[in-house]
């Protein structure tokens, strides 16, 4: 027998009678995703700010990054100063210190953005960047988790993941520290 | 297996210094607190936690098909699933894929289940140089010691001890004990381990049936660092991890970080499906011991742990004893019921290390019947085999003395009568293991029966 058969033939031999799974459910929230969304960013570390255009994101730009050497942009709106394209191996973007991704969808209850594998190009850019910007259109804010899993599809791209601020830690002494391999902020412009 | 210590012997080692308890108390005690907030934030948490748990019913009910299910998904995704009877055959499976692609190099993020095979010993026997690079698992490995809380490996540690063990392995100052500036060292070492490695193992937090990928929670966001860099990716997963569906993530996601830290979910939750092109992934799919538990039907519902660590910060017990007192890879109450059924003979002190309070079962999100296992565990090992010999003849004794009043009432006098005449040595010794922890209430005068036949009278 292989280990496959052998295990499976225990679980026949234990396994209780076939109990039922319960329906998905749904739950209320509140309607002022915006302000909520805002809160919860701020508890994981990160900064939401509210956009009318792209301007306002380029002018953060100009007072944040403006001598940074390596600025990859995935929005077709914001320039950044690296081409992605250029990068076969993800090692290469060892150096990159801004990443701009555009977010699929957004969650208020935990600030949790949804970025499928198309919008990164590289699995790797929105940890190995030293800071991240994420774009979100503000009509892409839903309440909770479950609402979120109604409109991805987690099977479509080899690879998503949610993102809900900066990367951070507290191993020592419970002691919060912003920055421990990924980013050292996060930053969601809400757009309109 | 040999016996480990008893866990209220480690204990005994761990309250010696009392300021270090207090301290980890409290901490601890703080995380719970966190937790609480949080829960309380989310009206229809009580639901979440049925659901949780009727999930999990599902799961265990139906194993075998899942399983079969999320094999087939994952294998048309370009992912190769192998399969593990016990932690020998894991490892075994590790070693053949980093031979076979020449892996010189690698990095593990946090993997309760690599911990529980002894994966590092293995490989690091076989020359292999293996990487924790969770923050919290590299302290504990520059320390040559395993975690001792399943979410917060160091939690034992303090600022100043992790500067010392820096400034050994990272060349920091001598006596820095600066979160930030110790995080910061930390970050620089494992960059340039991430850029290097060929290989990165992960843990996994939940397997979905119907897509055939997995999902891994992190905060640091190490285990991103380490798949998206590295041509191999490896993932370790019980058996158990498994969910039916995409969408009762929903569920998990929003239990699982509250319970754990408070916070509403890590900051990274990564989704895998299908290789980087070019790429390789395995799965590897481990039994050790799970089945079996799945057969015993009064402690089948501890399956259904998802590794949150909300049991072990709010027990009394644990707070006050550390993770080591447990000698176990899961410690504090869900690993007192896990560990037995891996190793009675190991692990049967563990399920005496509890009130019984029930607060365990309060706080866990898939509403596992924590104390109510710990309890019938105890049946199982006061009949099957020797715990502690002193304290279970203590206790036959004793049953015999509670079932006959006579005898029962003649005890008590001679106890009075004893006890208050009797140098402390003669009660607090070695043979008297209650007597370790507890000091004795003072001695009563009278029997509440001779109390009750004097004052009766009174209210008449
Ligand atoms: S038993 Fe429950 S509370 Fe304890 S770690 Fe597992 S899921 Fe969390």
């Amino acid at each position: 027998m292989t280990s496959k058969e052998s295990i499976l033939a225990a679980i026949q031999a234990n396994k209780p009678d076939l109990l039922p799974l319960p329906e998905q459910p749904e739950f209320p929230y509140d309607n002022n995703l915006t302000e909520q969304f805002r809160q919860s960013l701020a508890l994981n570390g990160g900064e939401a700010r509210e956009a009318k255009s792209f301007n306002d994101v380029t002018d953060y730009l100009e007072t944040h990054f403006r001598n940074s050497q390596m600025i990859v942009s995935l929005s077709e709106k914001v320039s950044g100063n690296f081409d992605v394209n250029m990068a076969d191996d993800p090692r290469e973007l060892e150096h990159v210190e801004l990443a701009i991704l555009e977010g699929e969808w957004g969650v208020a209850e935990n600030a949790a953005i949804w970025l499928p594998e198309e919008k990164l190009h590289h699995r790797a850019l929105p940890f190995i960047a030293q800071h991240l910007i994420v774009l979100l259109k503000k009509d892409r804010l839903l309440g909770n988790m479950h609402e979120v899993y109604t409109r991805i599809n987690v099977e479509g791209p080899g690879y998503g993941v949610f993102i809900a601020g900066p990367s951070k830690t507290a191993d020592i002494e419970q002691s919060l520290v912003i920055g421990a391999h990924g980013p050292r902020s996060m930053t969601v412009f809400l757009m309109d | 297996m040999k016996a480990a210590p008893t866990h209220a012997a480690a204990a005994a080692e761990f309250l010696k210094d009392s300021e270090r308890s207090h301290w980890h108390d409290e901490t601890l005690w703080h995380v719970r607190s966190k937790r609480d907030v949080s829960a309380q934030k989310i009206p229809e948490w009580e639901q979440l936690r049925t659901l949780a748990s009727q999930i999990k019913d599902h799961v265990l009910s139906n194993l075998d098909n899942l399983l079969l299910q999320f094999e087939k998904k994952a294998q048309a995704n370009g992912i190769e699933v192998l399969w593990a009877k016990d932690a020998q055959e894991h490892n075994e499976h590790v070693l053949r894929i980093l031979e076979e692609n020449q892996v010189k190099q690698l990095v593990k993020s946090k993997s309760i289940l690599t911990e529980e095979c002894g994966l590092n010993h293995f490989l690091e026997d076989k020359g292999y140089d293996v990487v924790d690079t969770d923050l919290g698992e590299r302290i504990i490995q520059f320390n040559k010691q395993v975690p001792s809380h399943i979410v917060m490996p160091a939690i034992h540690l303090k600022k100043k001890e992790i500067g010392d063990i820096f400034h050994e392995h990272l060349g920091t100052d001598a006596g820095a004990d600066d979160p930030k500036y110790l995080t910061e060292a930390a970050r620089q070492h494992l960059r340039q381990k991430f850029i290097q490695a060929h290989a990165a193992i992960t843990g996994v937090n939940f397997g979905i049936a119907e897509t055939g990928g997995f999902v891994v929670c992190t905060n640091e966001g190490n285990a991103d660092m380490g798949t998206h860099l590295a041509d191999i990716h490896i993932a370790c997963m019980g058996i158990e991890k498994l969910i039916p569906r995409a969408a009762d993530l929903g569920v998990y996601l929003r239990l699982l970080a509250r319970s754990a830290t408070g916070q509403s979910i890590t900051n990274y939750t990564s989704h895998f499906h299908r290789p980087r092109k070019g790429k390789k992934m395995y799965l590897i799919l481990v039994d050790n011991g799970r089945t079996k538990q799945l057969g015993r039907e009064d402690f089948r519902n501890s399956l259904k742990c998802i590794r949150c660590g909300a049991c072990m910060n709010t027990c009394p017990i644990y707070r006050r004893s550390s993770g080591f007192s447990y000698n176990s890879t899961v410690p504090g109450p869900i690993g007192s019921i896990l560990s037995p059924g891996m190793d009675l003979n190991k692990h049967s002190t563990l399920p005496f290390a509890s009130t019984l309070c029930g607060s365990c079962s309060d706080v866990c999100p898939v509403k596992i019947n924590i104390h109510e296992q710990l309890y019938k565990w105890r049946q199982v090992i006061t009949k099957e085999g020797p715990p502690q010999v002193s304290k279970r003849w203590a206790m036959r004794f004793g049953g015999q003395v509670m079932s006959k009043p006579r005898l029962f009432e003649l005890m008590g006098k001679m106890a009075r009568k004893s006890l208050s005449i009797s140098p402390r040595g003669f009660v607090y010794n070695s043979f008297n293991a209650w007597g370790k922890h507890r000091e004795l209430p003072e001695v009563p005068k009278e029997t509440f029966k001779d109390w009750y036949r004097k004052n009766r009278n009174h209210d008449k």
